[in-house]
């Protein structure tokens, strides 16, 4: 089924490019006014590589968000094109989203979004529960990114005695442990300092090496250097 | 000004008390430097108060709010929570009690991105093992039952990156009640809030209070502290003042014109 429609999109471009994991076409976002629609997004029109890693810049409110949200599948609230490893995300229904984003995708969040009163092993634990894997599997998973991730030792610690750089590391730690292809990471050193920023940074380099496609989104010339390539949001345009 | 004197250690131990400390003291040792978060501090909570608890930064209302919710172990004092002594538990058995007696809601509302409304609102209900599981369909009927009660059923399959801040606050205590919590703890609940959202979050709270709920707020702001029957005022690691609601109104109406 996927090899299928790999070949369907792999036949749409040249045949030295390689197949894109993700591609929009024109995609749009409006939010209807009593004056009128207020555009979020303008006719975003991308392609990103396996193994790449990009970043999203622009101002305040220039659509950067939003458009990780729609990348995610977070918000299916959009016009256009948008496909996912060849699968038309803008034509499944949000059952089909869940389970396409949860097979493909990992979030990494500003805040961490970690549970306060879980452990660091119980917030692993999360993704796992939420994509029907059995418990001996998740206990595996859980042990061994605990490991990888040299936690070992605060499995059982609450998010709270651990620093920001810590809390942060357990959020990478549960985008990973879903095994994901696709990393989407918006602002994750946005509440830490420098040399935590750059400890995190360093880490999704390596995930990338590894082979995970990394999509930022930062305010930080500096983040954005670990990334391959850049785009500028502005308006809700993406600047040439 | 009203005030009361905090209790003294030598005051009864009221045994109906959902929570009861006597002489709680919290040290952090960092780098072999001791500091006392909590110094001394007693307070009973009665089921169905709903007691505001304020005072600078750094006074330790953080702190009280972590040991209150079973997230960190006290250094020296009893705390008992309904009845149950719980200061010299064990960090799984701290973790049982937390999970089934209290419900969190936390400043940054702490929703998980890529999980739905209905998901997030489970998600504490899964952790519930032994004679405490529940099954799925008790689990549906609960998630259901908490989303109704804040306003939120419309959007069981949104993620929160869809909902206002409001919403997601509304979201995050739909989580807390749905375990069905002997006590919900709040910490800043409207800290990320503009003021307008920050009521409705308030009024939420309120309505619960009024429907039977037991709830301890942290809150630094005092137009908050307001909807609270109870302000209790730390300074230093103690708790330095702790005046009821009527009492804070003779003071008002005694000290200021009363606005319309």
């Amino acid at each position: 089924m996927r090899s299928e429609l790999d070949q369907d999109t792999r036949a749409l471009g040249t045949a030295a490019t390689p197949a894109p994991l993700l591609s929009l076409r024109n995609i749009e976002k409006g939010i209807r006014t009593t004056g009128g629609v207020t555009y979020v997004l303008r006719r975003i029109t991308l392609d990103v590589a396996p193994g790449e890693f990009m970043t999203i810049m622009g101002p305040s409110g220039a659509g950067k968000s939003t458009l990780l949200a729609i990348l995610g599948m977070l918000d299916a609230d959009f016009t256009g094109e948008y496909h996912l490893r060849g699968h038309p995300v803008h034509a499944l229904n949000h059952v089909q989203r869940r389970a396409l984003a949860r097979e493909h995708i990992g979030f990494v969040f500003q805040q961490y979004h970690l549970l306060d009163e879980l452990t660091v092993a119980e917030n692993l634990h999360v993704p796992l529960d939420y994509r029907g894997i059995g418990k001996s599997e998740r206990a595996a998973r859980v042990a061994d990114v605990l490991d990888r991730f040299n936690m070992v030792g605060k499995k059982d610690l609450y998010p709270r005695q651990l620093s920001g750089g810590q809390q942060q590391l357990v959020g990478i730690a549960r985008a990973v442990i879903g095994e994901p292809s696709l990393i989407l990471a918006d602002e994750p050193t946005g509440n830490l300092h420098s040399a935590q920023a750059r400890e995190i940074m360093e880490l999704f380099a390596r995930l990338n090496a590894a082979g995970t496609t990394i999509i930022q989104v930062t305010h930080s010339e500096e983040n954005a250097r670990f990334g391959h390539r850049t785009i500028n949001l502005k308006d809700g345009w993406m600047e040439p | 000004m009203t005030t009361s004197a905090a209790p003294s250690p030598a005051a009864v131990t009221d045994a109906d008390s959902l929570i009861s400390m006597r002489g709680i003291k919290k040290v952090f040792i960092t780098d072999e430097v001791e500091t006392h978060a909590l110094t001394e501090v007693h307070l009973d909570v009665q089921q169905g108060e709903f007691v505001a608890i304020s005072g600078p930064s750094g006074c330790g209302k953080t702190t009280l709010l972590s040991i209150l919710g079973l997230l960190d172990a006290t250094t020296d004092g009893e705390y008992r929570l309904a009845g149950e002594p719980v200061s010299d538990l064990s960090p799984a058995e701290r973790a049982r009690v937390r999970n089934r007696q209290i419900g969190f809601i936390f400043q940054a509302f702490n929703l998980i991105g890529d999980l739905t409304v209905y998901e997030n609102v489970e998600l504490p209900l899964t952790y519930r093992t032994g004679d405490a599981a529940l099954d799925a369909t008790e689990r549906r009927r609960r998630v259901i039952d908490a989303l109704e009660r804040v306003g939120m059923s419309h959007r069981t399959n949104h993620y929160p990156a869809q909902l206002s801040g409001g919403q997601q606050q509304r979201v995050a205590v739909a989580r807390a009640v749905a375990g069905e919590p002997a006590i919900l703890l709040a910490d800043e609940p409207t800290g990320n809030l503009d003021s307008q959202n920050g009521e409705a979050v308030m009024q939420l709270l309120q309505e619960l209070h009024k429907g039977g709920a037991t709830i301890c707020m942290v809150t630094h702001d005092p137009r908050y502290a307001e909807y609270a029957d109870r302000s209790v005022h730390l300074f230093d690691g103690r708790v330095v003042e702790d005046t009821t609601h009527d009492e804070k109104r003779r003071a008002a109406r005694a000290g200021t014109t009363v606005q319309a």
